[in-house]
């Protein structure tokens, strides 16, 4: 208890409910200041656009790691996703839907298996399903780019509603969701419970298990509809290109916003505003004329300095 | 003992604290050249401590070790190693798809111009092996051995260090009668050879079959180094319990004074030849409604064991378990928890409580699913639950939203009984409730057992604690290396009667009826 004192001042200044969103403003401000044309209605929608599957992926991630896992599999999901999609996208748009999005869950479910039922690191094992799905995707599409035409299919990646883009609208929904389930369910309760100490949450007669598969379908489900939407904003099923680096981007999101490592809490807000500190700094970088890379390097600093002030307290 | 046999090891007024608080006080420790020692004491009592001490793993705040004729202060283990003081440990360091003559001599292996000489290295683990009377084959796969010869391989690798000083840490915990028998002949080879042996365990048995002396600690403080054909089983007991069989302690716990409802009703559980993994006998526990039975006995004896298995957390071998007369099949807590049943873990930390979690949200975790609708919790319901109970149990916080783990180990032991008061229960398992518990939140965790039990609830409670069993209890069950060996009710429900019962076994008192 007395510990808590020490080094308090770093602390509460990424107090998760109050140093990252400051940072975000900050980074806005600053940005509304010396970057010409930043802080217009068009360039904010613009990037909240661009974050928006990235938004998709880390919700799913937020989840995975409050239940001290992790799911590298994301990206190669969208890239299975996006290229059965373009592949039976002739067939009827449902059934494309339907299809890619049941291999999506198919995935999460294999991951569950193997991660709650067989105990396996879920570090390795989703980094196999990484190489793996990605490798099926390839097979799947035969190494081609696969265009395709189909107006409302594009409008979910190209669409708007009134201002606002409907990939944005889907985001926001699935935060809102999110955020609900973490708060309110018993489903988000359990979660930070396995999270928090596997071992007493199932003393507790929590079925730790059922919450680690359902961790898994949830991150695998949004990840598919990450990769539907991308596909749709693109017209293409690009199995090679689609949610590459995706699950790194995601990671950074949670990590950034405060979900620590260890498990045991979820904060989705965090993650909302993790992702968007990340694409400002992008956006910012690319209007100033600056070279990519010294935004990779910025970001990079922010997450090791996001988790130095989130490691662990000696109590 | 004889008169010529020199110290090998002396460790004079050994203290350490870790942050503060002391675990050694000032412990002595003397070990002689081809001794068998043994070092025993509960939980807290300091000898894992002091053998990391031993081994250079820690280091000492003061005192002084000395080693053949000098003063040492190892730094690390390598240090205690290289001068022939060797820890093997229950969880054994081996590389499994080695041989065992690589695992023998894994980082210092014989090598001519760079490279490994095979044909030397097997032929010096054969001689090791062979000095220890062990027929393993030096070029099988360590991973292709049982658990007993990996054991032998890990000392072969200390012998093989030149070990002088031997420390084995519960050699027997994972061992089949027939192996333990193998690794005896191993020890008392050792010791022909002159070799020293710090020997760690709690089976009394073991202790009197291989031990030349014994080094009881209790509290991390020296309690008695004897040898042990000196020491009677009885007094060992005491010594390690810090009790005293003709010891009259009465009125020490809150449950003194309380009426023992002595009526007997309707019988609530009943496990019948539960059996563990290694373990020879087999427990048989009753318990009634309104009525709290105590388990005795000492550390690793099986208590826990008993508890967690009743409760589905661990497997059994064997076994039926029956509450208020319908069979159980446990799978899981979850299994347990539907029939009607809670359990207390004996470390809270590890699996009790969950720290970052607010004390309202650890209190209802168990009930969550009763404040539930169509998936999603009532937060009303669950603030009036726990608003009930923080005054029922007069639980100590800012606030309910204050995280558990800021809160006294008192507190936070109210709040886990609470999670399970706050659900339909039958059936309490406590293990160890009121360990590391300051003497008023003890005294009101005491009487709020006893309250249950007087409500009807059924209890099953372990205690290292005898008085708690003398006097809590209505009926006490003893148990010795996994077998219910004795139950106490009534008038020979005494402090003397139990410590006999850990002590000799079933011989001394009416064996456990089926």
């Amino acid at each position: 208890m007395k510990s808590k004192k020490r080094g308090s001042g770093w602390r509460t200044l990424w107090h998760p409910n109050f140093g990252a969103p400051a940072a975000l403003l900050i980074l806005y401000i600053a940005n509304a200041v010396f970057t010409p044309r930043f802080a217009t209605v068009s360039n904010t929608l613009n990037m909240l656009l661009q974050v928006s599957t990235t938004m998709l992926i880390a919700v799913g991630m937020t989840f995975v790691i409050a239940s001290r896992g992790i799911d590298l599999t994301v990206g190669s999901t969208m890239a299975l996703v996006s290229i059965i999609v373009a592949l039976l996208i002739n067939h009827g748009m449902v059934i494309a839907i339907w299809a890619a999005l049941s291999a999506a869950l198919l995935i999460g479910l294999i991951n569950g298996f193997l991660i709650s039922r067989l105990k396996l690191d879920p570090l390795i094992t989703t980094l196999a399903a990484l190489i793996m799905w990605r490798g099926v995707a390839q097979v799947v599409g035969d190494g081609r780019i696969v265009p395709f035409a189909h107006p409302t299919l594009e409008a979910l990646g190209k669409g708007y509603v009134g201002l606002i883009p409907i990939q944005v609208v889907i985001a926001a929904v699935v935060v809102a969701s999110a955020f609900f389930c973490v708060r309110s369910t018993l489903f988000g309760r359990y979660l930070v419970a396995v999270g928090g100490n596997e071992a007493a949450a199932r003393l507790t007669g929590i079925r730790t298990e059922r919450v680690k598969y359902s961790v898994y379908l949830i991150s695998a489900l949004l990840a598919g509809l990450a990769g539907l939407v991308e596909t749709a904003r693109l017209a293409i099923g690009d199995p090679s290109k689609i949610g590459v680096n995706a699950e790194f981007e995601a990671i950074a999101a949670v990590v950034v916003g405060g979900t620590p490592f260890s498990g045991g809490r979820a904060n989705v807000l965090g993650t909302v505003v993790g992702a968007l500190i990340m694409q400002v700094i992008s956006t910012s970088f690319n209007m100033l004329l600056i070279p990519f890379t010294w935004s990779l390097v910025l970001k990079s600093l922010i997450i090791l300095f996001a988790v130095f002030v989130q490691r662990p307290q000696e109590v | 003992m004889n008169q010529a046999t020199s110290t090998v090891l002396c460790m004079t007024d050994i203290k350490k604290s870790f942050s503060g608080v002391p675990a050694l006080w000032g412990v002595n420790f003397e070990l002689q050249a081809g001794e068998i020692h043994a070092l025993v004491g509960e939980n807290g009592a300091g000898k894992s401590t002091l053998i990391k001490i031993m081994t250079g793993a820690y280091r000492r705040d003061s005192g002084f070790i000395e080693y053949g004729q000098n003063s040492v202060a190892f730094q690390n283990p390598t240090e205690a190693q290289a001068v022939g003081i060797i820890a093997v440990y229950q969880e054994i360091q081996l590389v499994g798809f080695r041989t065992v003559a690589e695992n023998i001599f894994l980082g210092r292996e014989p090598h001519s111009f760079g490279i490994i000489d095979r044909r030397r290295m097997n032929t010096g683990a054969a001689e090791i092996l062979r000095r220890l009377g062990l027929h393993i084959n030096p070029r099988s796969p360590v991973g292709s051995l049982n658990i007993a010869h990996r054991q032998m391989v890990a000392i072969a690798r200390a012998i093989s260090f030149g070990a002088r000083v031997l420390i084995l840490d519960e050699p027997t915990s994972s061992l089949t009668q027939t192996e333990v028998s193998v690794l005896f002949d191993v020890i008392r080879r050792l010791k022909s050879q002159g070799t020293s042996i710090v020997y760690v365990s709690h089976r009394l048995e073991e202790l009197y079959a291989v031990c030349d002396r014994v080094t009881v600690l209790r509290d991390g403080r020296n309690i008695v180094t004897q040898p042990l054909t000196t020491l009677s089983r009885l007094d060992l007991v005491c010594h390690m319990l810090g009790r005293k069989p003709d010891q009259v302690s009465k009125g020490v716990t809150a449950f003194a004074g309380r009426p023992q409802n002595a009526v007997c009703r309707s019988v609530l559980l009943q496990a019948e030849a539960l059996k563990y993994q290694h373990c020879q006998g087999s427990v048989s526990i009753e318990v009634r409604h309104g009525e709290i039975v105590g388990l005795a006995g000492l550390l690793g004896s099986g208590r826990s064991e008993t508890a967690r298995a009743l409760f589905g957390a661990q497997p059994l071998d064997d076994g039926t378990v029956k509450l208020e007369g319908k069979l159980l099949e446990l799978r899981s807590p979850h299994d347990a928890i539907n029939a009607g049943m809670a359990f207390l873990s004996e470390d809270r930390k590890a699996d009790g409580i969950i720290p970052e979690l607010s004390v309202r949200e650890n209190l209802t975790l168990a009930a969550l699913p009763t404040l539930t609708q169509w998936g999603i919790v009532s937060r009303k319901r669950q603030d009036k639950l726990v608003n009930r109970f923080m005054q029922r149990l007069s639980i100590k916080a800012v606030s309910a939203e204050q995280k558990i783990h800021e809160l006294s180990g008192g507190n936070q032991q109210k709040v886990l009984l609470a999670r399970w008061l706050c659900k339909n229960t039958k059936l309490l398992l406590l293990d160890e409730p009121t360990r590391g518990i300051d003497i008023g939140a003890k005294g009101e965790i005491q009487r709020l057992i006893a309250e249950l039990a007087e409500q009807g609830l059924g209890v099953l409670m372990i205690s290292s604690e005898v008085e708690e069993l003398v006097e809590g209890c209505q009926r006490v069950v003893v148990l010795r290396d996994g077998q219910s060996v004795a139950q106490l009710s009534g008038e020979q429900k005494n402090l003397q009667a139990i410590l006999h019962a850990i002590a000799e076994g079933a011989d001394c008192q009416q064996a456990v009826g089926g």
